[in-house]
């Protein structure tokens, strides 16, 4: 009994640390920046904003969250469309070669970014698309798309098939047998695939760093400022970067949570 | 004469190597309830599912109103279905789900409204319109895909084992409900089924499948006692069949010898057998009298030995052993034996007369 006791508490403490481990330097980092002084030491120095200033009055940085913006946004609508397609063929059809065309679709994030960003960076210099926006764009929606088909492909394997052809059987077009019953049933895992997919976008460093040539997105400009000079601007950005992200993440997975069959996501008109 | 409103015209569907219906004919005419019942992967749902557009015949021809729709989709044929699975739409509210069709056909919102809410009134459900589905009960969502597939007031309605999913009690119900509302609208019901008392209860006219091919069609009495085959005896059950070997005619009946002794039949109509032809006998287990011989007529007696009684509420079947892993059933009133007692292994005397039986080629 008191054996069970201190075993389970070591297990809680364990616990304890390991996600201190994670967090601890996330929380530092954030209250650093909102500290006054140049260096990050104890005492702490008084209440200030001034590096939040600093990063968005510093042109590269706000460029920067631009170019992550326009990546993360398209980034989200190309891979989750593309990802609904993937996962819809699964869901629907059956032909020769399928489960070869399905672990290939899901490939890419298995691969190391390193190698994916470098092959990525000769493929498309071959074919003059390096170096642009719309560079990370594709690289990325490579990269995200297979995140977004297993949200979808998940929800989708809870569909009864028979529901898309009692769609038809009333008098539904395939066209408005999507619209209307397959996008409606996936909504949540296809809301949950935009944010998710757009987080892995923002997040993702080493393929953007390759393909995307002068245009950086936030975590290549964290990176180029570091290697410049340490600065408490990186607290800012960083803090930025990581309270995007579990915004992102967090509204991600809390649609999918909701997406319990049967209860209406959106209540439609 | 009109041409009938449905004709499967020698529709056969393969898969491959493997061949799901072999070139069946049936015709359903208007306001009829035909049940397609057969054992499962006997072809029956392929079938429904070709009428509906489901699934593409590969031979033959399927005209609805006269018309050829073999290339018609789904959408472009007004063969609403209830599903097995009854395929509600969960995310949907119950008005919803029934409107679902309306909408389909562009229908306005106001039409659709009152459409939806007049059958979901004519199905005691007015009161649960703006429910989810998943709020509803089995018999309540019965109810729900009933609704939707006739909102559109189609010609024929397409039923695909829908009471399957019920509870003996309520299916019961249910199959009382559907029959009802078939007599009250007068529109043809296509009903698939496994279950031969539902077929037998609600249908007007039965096909039996089996193997991809049409058995029998007719009505539930010509089919339980004149059946065309083998399979379709032992399918309707509650019959016996006995193998035997022809040896004559005594002028009233012919005399077949069998393991159960030599017994008396009506000579077969349509069909001559002579002298050695092997033919299976049907003897309904509900036409065995027993105790005291029925009057009139050639008479065939058995005594058996009783294995066991099954009470089934107001029916009763004895079993009685004749010899082998065989045994001849005997079905009865439970108020006709309510004075006798029966014990296992007591002997029992069995009479029908020869015109309760049926000959059937043996096969």
């Amino acid at each position: 009994m008191t054996v069970d006791r201190l075993i389970r508490r070591m297990l809680r403490a364990y616990v304890v640390i390991a996600l201190g481990f994670v967090f601890v330097p996330i929380v530092i980092s954030f209250i650093f920046s909102f500290n006054s002084d140049r260096f990050p030491t104890l005492p702490l120095g008084s209440f200030s904003t001034e590096w939040y200033e600093a990063i968005f009055s510093e042109g590269q940085v706000p460029v920067a969250f631009r170019t992550s913006l326009i990546v993360g946004g398209a980034v989200a609508l190309l891979s989750t469309f593309i990802g609904f397609a993937a996962a819809y063929t699964d869901f629907r059809y059956r032909f020769f070669g399928k489960s070869v065309y399905m672990s290939l679709a899901l490939l890419p994030p298995t691969i190391p970014v390193l190698i994916l960003g470098l092959t990525m960076l000769m493929f498309l210099s071959r074919v003059s698309l390096v170096g642009e926006i719309h560079s990370v764009v594709i690289a990325h929606v490579v990269f995200c798309m297979p995140f977004a088909m297993a949200l979808i492909r998940l929800r989708l394997s809870q569909m009864d098939p028979d529901l898309e052809r009692a769609a038809w059987n009333l008098g539904a077009s395939s066209w408005r047998a999507m619209l209307g019953v397959i996008v409606p049933f996936a909504l949540p895992a296809i809301l949950s695939a935009l944010f998710l997919t757009a987080a892995v976008s923002f997040d993702e460093f080493m393929i953007a760093f390759f393909v995307g040539g002068v245009n950086e997105t936030v975590p290549v400009r964290v990176l180029n400022m570091m290697q410049g000079q340490v600065s408490p601007r990186i607290n800012a950005v960083g803090s930025l970067v990581f309270a995007i992200s579990m915004t992102l993440v967090i509204v991600a997975q809390f649609l999918l949570m909701m997406r319990r069959p049967g209860r209406p996501m959106l209540r439609r008109t | 004469m009109a041409e009938p409103l449905l004709v499967l015209d020698k529709v056969a569907k393969h898969y491959g190597e493997i061949t799901a219906v072999h070139g069946i004919d049936l015709e359903i005419a208007r306001g009829e309830f035909v049940a397609i019942m057969g054992p499962s992967g006997c072809g029956k749902t392929t079938t429904l599912r070709m009428i509906a557009g489901l699934e593409a015949p590969s031979e033959g021809e399927i005209r609805l109103n006269g018309e050829r729709v073999n290339e018609r989709k789904p959408w472009q044929r007004d063969t609403p279905m209830v599903w097995q699975s009854l395929a509600l739409f969960p995310y949907m509210s119950v008005l919803r789900n029934v409107e679902f069709g309306l909408k389909m056909r562009n229908q306005s919102a106001k039409t659709r409204r009152e459409k939806a809410m007049g059958w979901l009134e004519r199905m005691g459900l007015a009161a649960h319109a703006g429910r989810n589905i998943t709020q509803l009960s089995g018999g309540e969502r019965q109810r729900v895909a009933i609704a939707r597939a006739l909102v559109t007031e189609p010609e024929i309605l397409l039923l695909d084992e829908p009471l399957s999913a019920l509870d003996a009690h309520l299916r019961i119900r249910m199959q009382s409900e559907i029959t009802q509302l078939q007599r009250q609208l007068g529109i043809t019901f296509a009903y698939v089924t496994h279950n031969q008392s539902e077929a037998f209860a609600m249908a007007s006219r039965v096909a039996i499948m089996n193997g991809g091919r049409i058995q029998q069609v007719g009505s539930p009495r010509e089919v339980y006692r004149t059946p065309a085959n083998r399979f379709v005896a032992e399918f309707i059950g509650a019959n016996n069949i006995v193998d035997g070997t022809l040896r004559g005619n005594d002028g009233e009946a012919i005399l077949i010898e069998t393991g159960l002794g030599q017994l008396r039949a009506p000579a077969p109509i349509g069909r001559s057998y002579s002298p050695g032809d092997k033919i299976a006998l049907v003897i309904s287990a509900d036409r065995v009298a027993i105790g005291a011989a029925p009057k009139g007529g050639a008479i065939n007696h058995l005594e058996a030995s009783l294995i066991s009684e099954e009470f089934i509420g107001s029916v009763v079947t004895l079993h009685l052993d004749i010899g082998g892993e065989r045994v001849f059933r005997v079905q009865k009133q439970a108020h006709e034996l309510d004075a006798t007692a029966f014990t296992p292994g007591q002997k029992i005397s069995a009479f029908w007369r020869a015109e309760d039986m049926f000959v059937l080629p043996a096969d």
